[in-house]
């Protein structure tokens, strides 16, 4: 098996392609025959004898017709990939046990469409079609399963192309240097008993959730949740979005810390635990930190918050 | 590596395969049997509705039933389920009932295939022009298909056929050169079917009254001669066929007799020519009279017949000579003279008194010929391709009685007076005449010049050729039969043709469709030594022909492989001159960078190049002007603005 990979890298080149865009030249294309193109030979072997037993003039022309067909439509197969640009997109992070979707764009300067164009990344069930259109720029998305915590790897991805005629399969493999965050699997437990605020005091104790305490022009950071829609819609959107403000939060202050999982769990399931108490304590807007042993967020809020905690937890090491 | 099998079949694919369906099938209606035809027609509109309703396809059983019943039927029409025929009617009937299990693409690819296999089997049946077009139709249809079925929705139909087109069109040139290259085999690899060639015309081995008028209704064609020297005149063209020497009194037959090689003297200059036969489905060849050497697998029987070895089931070319006169057995033997003289002897008893009397009078053969001649030229007689019934003695009522017949009844009755009167006679059948096409200068023989005349055979002369329809009616000999009917009689379209232009159309169709038989369907293992030959490539074998294949067709193929990896983006007309006022603006050592805009540059020049600055501001706006200012394709600014830069 190991010989046969080898071979295999050599024959194909496999290596990583980067993070630049590449473009299909005719060495990175390989081309085969499908089992539709064996039986249409098996047929024409058929017709050719058939032509000759009863000495058809026609028939001869016809089989060499549909010969010279097979070929050029080989050729077009060829060309439905040749020339093309790939360029790696930005992936966003996914839980594990979701599917990983790594966007490339592909584009053509072509003033024909490609169509049929398949994408399947290596040891995938699943793959993606698409086309795209004459000197235009389509984004496909090549799903990968997510099953581990951390960095994914786009694997060796094949992109392949039975288009024309469906008699032979042109392909090629792509190997764009590109990585999905999968965050742990949440999993949905209760969240701790709100802790009381670490530094009291200096805190005016705004950014809780429980007494409403006035409004505030809305950040980007700002759950659209607690956008006052109503509010906002009295002066006819001429100014910005207003933010309902809560007081009142800061004694409810969450700490999520590694200890409070349970003792005797698995490391990877008390990560679990933790990701499904990340996403219960953003789901009710409340301010929370994260505790890790050797790894401390300070509390916040808001999607990049979240996003810092999940990370810490994703890449959190073994 | 192969496409899916469980990939389900796009709705919108179906139509194609159906259209592809309909076009490889539609032309066998022609010749199946009409149960066959209904059937698939059914099956065709069943699975039409089941699309358009997009309802459940029918279960594995039913199919399995309909199988049956096809089968069935086709076994009682033709008693098996292999040979031409029935391998046809099955093909049709599996096609039809693919559609109904069109579930996946490889059902559909399935249904190509079959399609794909159908096209040759059109071949059986015909090989002519219009066919060959139909069928490159057809096979458009189903390479459309494909790519239909392979570029799923996004492929529009438009676009689905003109790709199939160019494909198509790119095909081209390896079938020509596989058609010319390829290894020729000539003959059947293995023995065919019963069926292989069936349902062609032309003269029988034997004559009964109404035989030959029945084909000279016929307009097909029966062989094209093209003389290498002048043609003869008409009415010295006697294509010879079956000699008939048997008589029951109502039919003649041929009689078997020992080979005996015929002795030929030759009185004039042979010429040469070369007969393109259509098969008949019998082994003589119709030579022109008489016959000189023939090529090693002829052979000459002793009635003169130019024979071949094996039925002519397909059309063939063959290379003769002919002596227009000639001395044909002077000294024949006693048993065959002797054989020329039976009569069955109740048989027309009022002819044979006649005969008897005429016997009486004149004693020199040559005298009798005469006589009877005379009698047929004289009043009465007419010539008419529908004579009345005659009845028990047919030679009596016709001489005595009806006096109206064709060919046949003046040969028969000619030659029944003969024997009668002592002299040895027998009848003649082939075609005689013939029209030459003044396009490709082709003697065309049609059905419709089959002929009988007689031959008698006289001392120190041998067997020499009467025609007793001469008599009658010599238009019939010198100008054809068209000429020789009375207006009125019913005779084939073709042959009466009396306007000039419509007769230089059908001449022009006929010549090309000559072309077509002797250069495209007649091109054969000899064609294609010749053909070598005249390429630099003298007695090729098999291997020499696969490496010039090979050569020809990598040729071919890195051709199309340069095709596709030449593909110059387009780029607009307008960025083209603005790259060009670039590159002439960087030999004035200004640069600019990719990020750049026109006016962002006509700019920077106001401070760094005040001399070249307004030049580019103009070219900055007749560019954004030519690109965006909404009037397509003007570029005579820019292209001014263009000129002013130094």
């Amino acid at each position: 098996m190991r010989l046969i990979a080898e071979f295999k890298r050599r024959l194909f080149r496999w290596q990583s392609d980067g993070t630049a865009p590449l473009r299909l030249g005719q060495r990175r294309i390989f081309i085969l025959p499908t089992r539709a193109g064996l039986l249409f030979a098996a047929a024409l072997l058929a017709m050719l004898t058939g032509a000759i037993n009863y000495n058809l003039a026609l028939g001869h022309a016809l089989v060499f017709l549909l010969a010279g067909l097979a070929l050029v439509g080989m050729v077009h197969a060829f060309r439905n990939l040749y020339g093309l640009s790939i360029a790696p997109g930005r992936c966003l992070p996914v839980f594990a046990g979701d599917s990983a979707l790594f966007p490339l764009q592909l584009s053509s300067d072509r003033a024909t469409p490609r169509l049929a164009l398949e994408l399947r990344a290596a040891d995938e069930a699943v793959e993606v079609r698409c086309s795209v259109a004459a000197q235009g720029l389509t984004e496909a998305a090549v799903p990968v399963a997510a099953t581990r915590r951390g960095w994914l790897e786009l694997p060796r991805t094949r992109l392949a192309t039975t288009y024309p005629l469906g008699l032979f399969v042109a392909w090629s493999y792509l190997q764009p240097a590109m990585r999905c965050l999968v965050y742990p699997q949440p999993l949905a437990t209760p969240l701790p008993p709100p802790q009381p605020a670490t530094h009291s005091g200096d805190q005016r104790g705004d950014g809780g959730q429980e007494d409403f305490s006035g409004f505030r022009e809305r950040q980007p950071a700002d759950s659209p949740r607690h956008v006052a829609w109503k509010a906002s819609a009295r002066d006819g959107g001429q100014r910005p979005l207003l933010v309902k403000q809560f007081a009142g939060g800061a004694q409810h202050e969450l700490q999520l810390d590694w200890s409070l999982t349970p003792e005797g769990a698995a490391p990877e399931a008390r990560l679990s635990i933790l990701a499904g108490w990340v996403l219960a304590a953003d789901d009710s807007g409340a301010c929370y930190g994260l505790r890790l042993p050797g790894h401390e967020i300070e509390p916040g809020s808001g999607d990049a918050h979240r996003h810092r905690c999940l990370e810490a937890l994703a890449l959190f090491p073994a | 590596m192969s496409t899916r099998p469980t990939e389900a079949l796009d709705h919108g694919a179906a139509p194609w395969l159906f259209a592809a369906a309909l076009a490889t099938t539609l032309p066998h209606v022609e010749h199946q049997p009409p149960w066959l035809s209904a059937l698939a027609t059914l099956l065709f509109a069943w699975s039409g509705w089941l699309w358009w309703r997009n309802g459940r396809l029918p279960g594995r059983w039913v199919l399995a039933a309909l199988v049956a019943v096809a089968c069935g039927g086709v076994m009682v029409e033709f008693r098996t389920l292999f040979g031409r025929d029935a391998g046809v009617a099955m093909l049709v009937v599996f096609m039809a009932m693919k559609l109904l299990e069109l579930r996946s693409r490889r059902d559909a690819v399935v249904v190509v295939t079959l399609g794909y296999f159908l096209l040759l089997t059109h071949y059986f049946y015909s090989q002519s022009i219009p066919t060959g077009l139909w069928l490159l139709g057809a096979m458009t249809l189903l390479t459309a298909a494909l790519v239909r079925l392979h570029g799923g929705a996004a492929s529009t139909p438009a676009a689905t056929l003109r790709y199939a087109g160019l494909l198509t069109l790119q095909a081209v040139p390896f079938m020509l050169v596989l058609y010319l290259l390829f290894p020729r085999v000539s003959g059947p690899l293995w023995g065919l079917p019963q069926d292989a060639h069936s349902g062609r015309s032309g003269l029988s081995d034997l004559m009964a009254p109404g035989n030959i008028a029945n084909l000279a209704l016929s307009g097909e064609i029966a062989f094209r001669v093209r003389f290498t020297a002048t043609v003869p005149p008409r009415d010295r063209l006697y294509w010879r066929g079956p000699v008939l020497e048997a008589y029951d009194g109502k039919t003649w037959r041929q009689q078997t007799s020992r080979p005996r090689p015929p002795q030929i003297e030759a009185l004039s200059p042979t010429l040469a020519y070369e007969t393109t036969l259509e098969p008949h489905q019998q082994r003589w060849l119709l030579a022109l009279d008489a016959p000189g050497t023939l090529p090693a697998d002829l052979a000459l029987e002793s009635t003169l017949t130019a024979t071949s070895r094996v039925p002519i089931v397909q059309r063939q070319r063959f290379s003769l000579t002919a002596a227009l006169d000639y001395r044909f057995n002077p000294d024949e033997e006693r048993p065959v003279l002797s054989r020329n003289l039976l009569l069955p002897p109740a048989a027309n008893p009022r002819t044979r008194a006649l005969a008897e009397s005429w016997r009486q009078e004149e004693s020199s053969p040559e005298r009798l010929v005469q006589k009877a001649l005379t009698l047929f030229s004289g009043a009465g007689f007419t010539y008419t391709l529908q004579p009345p019934l005659l009845g028990e003695h047919p030679v009596d009522d016709f001489l005595f009685v009806t006096q109206r017949g064709f060919c046949e009844h003046y040969a028969s009755a000619f030659v029944v007076l003969m024997r009668a009167a002592g002299v040895p006679a027998r009848v003649v059948t082939g075609y005689q005449g013939g029209e030459a096409n003044p396009v490709d200068g082709f003697v065309v023989v049609r059905q419709s010049d089959a002929h009988a005349w007689a031959e008698v055979w006289l001392a120190g002369r041998g067997w020499t050729r009467v025609d007793p329809t001469a008599a009658v009616s010599p238009s019939r000999v010198e100008s054809g039969i068209a000429a020789a009917m009375p207006a009125g009689e019913p005779l084939p379209a073709l042959i009466q043709l009396r306007s000039d232009w419509l007769r230089t159309l059908h001449f022009r169709w006929e010549a090309i469709n000559n072309a077509w038989n002797q250069y495209v369907l007649g091109y054969n293992p000899q064609r294609q030594r010749e053909l070598l030959t005249r390429l630099g490539l003298p007695d090729a074998d098999w291997r020499k022909l696969a490496a010039a294949l090979a050569i020809a067709c990598g040729g071919l193929l890195l051709a199309v492989t340069a095709w596709a990896l030449y593909q110059r983006p387009r780029r607009d007309p307008a960025a083209r001159l603005w790259q060009k006022a670039l590159r002439r603006l960087a030999r004035s050592q200004v640069n600019s960078p990719p990020w750049e805009t026109p006016l962002a540059l006509a700019r920077r020049l106001e401070d760094e190049h005040p001399a070249l600055a307004p030049a580019v501001r103009e070219l900055a706006e007749a560019y954004l002007q030519a690109r965006y200012g909404g009037i397509p394709d003007d570029l005579t600014r820019l292209r001014a603005a263009l000129a002013r830069l130094p």
